[in-house]
C-alpha cells in the first residue's frame, strides 16, 4: 500500500507491507518497523523501536485528524492510485464563499438582505445552540449572493448558510 | 426515609442524584423530554416518564407535568438539582402545597434569596459585608448616574433575577451608562420575566470565592469551608477547586461565620452556597447565595469527606444534622474541569452532535461525574455541560499533576470539548502559583495557543507527526472506516464500518 499523507500542511509519502511480527513501513524512504493494533475502533496501538503510542482518529463532515497523546494532528490521506483530484475549499479572497453552519442549531434570524454589501467578518446569520446565540460571520467583503437560511429552521453542520461574493 | 424521590433534571446531576437515591435504597423517579429518552438518567432510573417537547419551558419547567408524574409514581420527594426549576420558589410551594417534599430551602428563603436586591436588604440589616450600591432596582438612568457618583465608577449593572451573566453589564464611564441600563433591563426581561436592575460598584479583578453552608430544620448551621471559582468565562465557571489558593484557616472561619449569619438571616435550610468577591487585599463583600446544589459541590465532598447529596435527602427527610461545625475539617486538594461541548477552535461555541468515541479516565484520586456516554447523541436544547472531572490529592501541586494526568487519558470525538482549555490552565504558571482573579481567563486566552500541551510526550512535535502519518496509513489499513479520500461528502460521521469490509480489505493485503 502507497498512501500520500499530508500532516500539518506538510506532504509525507508513506508504503506500508506486512512482514513477520507486525509491517515494514517506509516514511519519505525511511525503513521503518512497526507493529500495530487497533483495540478498538478509532484508537490505534502503534509500537515503534520499544516506544508506544496510542493514537486516536477523529472524523468530523470535513476533517480528519490523528491525537497523539494530547496532541491533535491535522491530516489528509490519499490513495495515489485513485486519481480524483481533492477539491480544496477555495482559500482566497477571490470568488464566491459559502458560509456553512459550524453546529447543529437553530436559524434565530438574519442580519442581512440579499445584495446588500458585507465586510469581512460582519455578521450574516445567527444560529442558536445550548442556549447561545453565535453570529456567523461572512468571511470575506464582498456582496450576499444567497440566503439560504430561514429564520425559525433547523440547520446541521456543513449546511450553506449563504454564499458571499 | 422516603422511600420514592423524584429527580427533575436530567444530564450529569440526575445521573449524582440517581447514584445517591441507589446508595441510600431509595426508589427513583425521572422525568425527560423527547430528545433525551435516550438519556444516561433514563436509562439508569428505576421509573422514567415522559413530559413533552425538547425545549425546557415545555418540559423540564412545566411544574404542572412534574408534579403530576410525581402524583401518579407516588414519589414523596422532588430533587430539583441545580438550573431548572432548582430557585423557583414557586415550585417549591407548589411541591408543598401538593404534599411532596421539595429537597431545599422553604420556599421563602429561596424569594429572600432569590431576588438579588432583597438579599442584599436583608444582608444589611444582619451586618454582612458586601459591595456598595443600591438595594433596590433602579428606577431611571438619572438614579444611576447618582449612585454611580457616588460608589465610583467602574460599576455593574445586575439583573436582580439574574444569574450566569445574564441582564450584567460594566459600565466605565457615565455616558456608557443609560444604554448599558436599557439593555442589561431588556436582557433581564428576556432572561428571567423581570426588568429590575440594580448597580454595585465593580470591584477590579476580583476573586470569586464561595462558602459551602449546610442547615437543617432544627436550626443547625454549619459551613464546610470555600471553593475558588474565579476562573470563569462569560460569567460561567468553567474550574473550581477547594480549598482557594489565598484562604488561610483565620480567613476560612471568618468567611465561614459570615455565610452561617447569611444563612440564619435567611432562615436557611438544606445545603446552600453564599457567594463572595474577594478584593486585591483579600477583604470578602457578600454577592448573592445560591439555594441550590451547585455544580461544584463535589470538591467540597472531597475535601471534607462528607455527600452533601445524602445530606440533602436526610435534612429533607427530617434529620438532624449528624456531625457539628468542630468535627468539620479541610483535608487534601480537589480541582474540578467543567467539561463542555465546545469548540475550542472556534472561540468555544457550543458543539452538539453525535459522541462516536469516548475513553474515559481513571485511577487514584479521579472521580468522573458524567452525563455522556459512547453513541450518544448531545441535544443542542441545553446547556453544554456533559460532565465533570475531578482530580483529588494530599495538595494542590499533585491535584494539577493528577488531572493533568487523567485528562491526558480523556478522548471525545464526534464532538468538539474544551478538554485543551483545561490542559493550557493547568500548564500555566499563574494557575500554579495561584494568582486567580475573574478577569485571569480572557487574559489566558487572548495569549497565543501553545501548540503542545505541557503533557505531551517528550519526543519534539516533529517526530510526533511522523507517527502521525504513519497512524493514518495504519488506520486506512487496519479500521477503515471512512472512505480514503475525504471531501466531506462521503459517510457521516457516525457511520459504522462492515466488518466484512473490513476484514475483505485486510485479507486483500496479506
Amino acid at each position: 500500500m502507497i498512501y500520500e499523507i499530508i500532516v500539518g500542511g506538510k506532504p509525507h509519502r508513506l508504503e506500508l507491507e506486512k512482514a513477520a511480527g507486525g509491517w515494514e513501513c517506509r516514511l519519505d524512504g525511511q525503513p521503518v518497523h512497526i507493529d500495530a493494533v487497533i483495540p478498538r475502533r478509532d484508537v490505534l496501538s502503534l509500537l515503534v523501536d520499544g516506544h508506544s503510542y496510542e493514537i486516536k482518529r477523529e472524523q468530523t463532515a470535513t476533517d480528519l485528524h490523528m491525537w497523539v497523546g494530547s496532541t491533535r494532528f491535522a491530516v489528509a490521506l490519499h490513495d495515489p492510485r485513485s486519481l480524483r483530484a481533492r477539491q480544496k475549499d477555495a482559500g482566497d479572497e477571490k470568488g464566491p464563499r459559502k458560509i456553512l453552519a459550524p453546529m447543529p442549531g437553530r436559524v434565530v434570524r438574519l442580519l442581512v438582505r440579499e445584495n446588500s454589501e458585507v465586510e469581512a467578518g460582519q455578521g450574516i446569520v445567527v444560529v442558536e445552540a445550548m442556549k447561545m446565540q453565535n453570529e456567523i460571520k461572512s468571511p470575506k467583503k464582498g456582496v450576499v449572493k444567497k440566503i439560504s437560511a430561514t429564520p425559525g429552521a433547523a440547520v446541521n453542520p456543513g449546511d450553506v448558510l449563504a454564499i458571499v461574493e | 426515609m422516603f422511600k420514592k424521590i423524584l429527580i427533575a433534571n436530567r444530564g450529569e446531576i440526575a445521573v449524582r442524584i440517581l447514584r445517591a437515591c441507589r446508595e441510600m435504597g431509595i426508589s427513583t423517579v425521572v422525568v425527560y423530554s423527547d430528545v433525551d429518552r435516550a438519556a444516561l438518567h433514563v436509562r439508569k432510573s428505576d421509573e422514567a416518564y415522559p413530559i413533552g417537547p425538547a425545549p425546557a419551558a415545555e418540559s423540564y419547567l412545566r411544574m404542572d407535568k412534574i408534579l403530576d408524574v410525581a402524583k401518579r409514581s407516588g414519589a414523596e420527594a422532588i430533587h430539583p438539582g441545580y438550573g431548572f426549576l432548582s430557585e423557583n420558589a414557586k415550585f417549591a410551594q407548589a411541591c408543598a402545597d401538593a404534599g411532596v417534599k421539595f429537597i431545599g430551602p422553604t420556599p421563602h428563603s429561596m424569594r429572600m434569596m432569590g431576588s438579588k436586591t432583597s438579599a442584599r436588604q436583608q444582608m444589611e440589616k444582619a451586618g454582612v459585608p458586601f459591595v456598595p450600591g443600591t438595594s433596590r432596582g433602579l428606577a431611571s438612568s438619572e438614579e444611576g448616574e447618582q449612585v454611580a457618583e457616588r460608589v465610583g465608577y467602574p460599576v455593574m449593572l445586575k439583573a436582580a433575577a439574574g444569574g450566569g451573566g445574564k441582564g450584567m453589564r460594566l459600565v466605565h464611564t457615565r455616558h456608557e451608562l443609560r444604554s448599558a441600563l436599557e439593555s442589561a433591563q431588556s436582557e433581564a426581561q428576556r432572561s428571567f420575566g423581570d426588568s429590575e436592575v440594580y448597580i454595585e460598584k465593580a470591584i477590579v479583578n476580583p476573586r470569586h470565592i464561595e462558602m459551602q453552608v449546610l442547615a437543617d430544620e432544627h436550626g443547625n448551621t454549619v459551613w464546610l469551608g470555600e471553593r475558588e471559582c474565579s476562573i470563569q468565562r462569560r460569567h460561567q465557571k468553567v474550574l473550581e477547586e477547594a480549598p482557594s489558593p489565598i484562604v488561610d484557616s483565620d480567613m476560612r472561619n471568618r468567611m465561614g461565620e459570615v455565610a452561617v449569619k447569611v444563612a440564619e438571616a435567611a432562615n436557611y435550610t438544606n445545603a446552600g452556597t453564599v457567594e463572595f468577591l474577594v478584593d486585591q487585599e483579600k477583604k470578602f463583600y457578600f454577592l448573592e447565595m445560591n439555594t441550590r446544589l451547585q455544580v461544584e459541590h463535589p470538591v467540597t465532598e472531597l475535601t471534607t469527606g462528607l455527600d452533601l447529596v445524602h445530606l440533602q435527602i436526610r435534612i429533607a427527610a427530617g434529620e438532624k444534622l449528624p456531625f457539628a461545625q468542630s468535627d468539620v475539617a479541610i483535608r487534601g486538594h480537589a480541582i474540578e474541569c467543567r467539561i463542555y461541548a465546545e469548540d475550542p477552535d472556534n472561540n468555544y461555541f457550543p458543539s452538539p452532535g453525535k459522541i462516536t468515541v469516548l475513553l474515559q479516565p481513571s485511577g487514584p484520586g479521579i472521580r468522573r461525574d458524567s452525563g455522556m456516554y459512547e453513541g450518544w447523541t448531545v441535544p443542542m436544547d441545553y446547556d453544554p455541560l456533559l460532565a465533570k472531572l475531578i482530580g483529588y490529592a494530599s495538595d494542590r501541586q499533585q491535584a494539577i499533576m493528577r488531572l493533568e494526568r487523567a485528562l491526558y487519558e480523556y478522548f471525545v470525538a464526534g464532538i468538539k470539548t474544551n478538554i485543551s482549555l483545561f490542559q493550557r490552565i493547568l500548564g500555566d504558571a499563574d494557575f500554579q502559583a495561584g494568582k486567580l482573579d475573574t478577569g485571569y481567563l480572557d487574559r489566558l486566552l487572548a495569549k497565543a495557543n501553545p501548540a503542545v500541551a505541557s503533557f505531551a510526550p517528550k519526543p519534539e512535535i516533529k517526530g510526533l507527526e511522523k507517527i502521525a502519518a504513519i497512524a493514518a496509513g495504519m488506520f486506512a489499513v487496519l479500521d477503515p472506516a471512512a472512505p480514503v479520500n475525504r471531501n466531506g461528502n462521503a459517510q457521516g460521521t457516525g457511520s459504522v464500518p462492515s466488518n466484512w469490509k473490513q476484514k475483505g480489505r485486510a485479507e486483500g493485503l496479506r
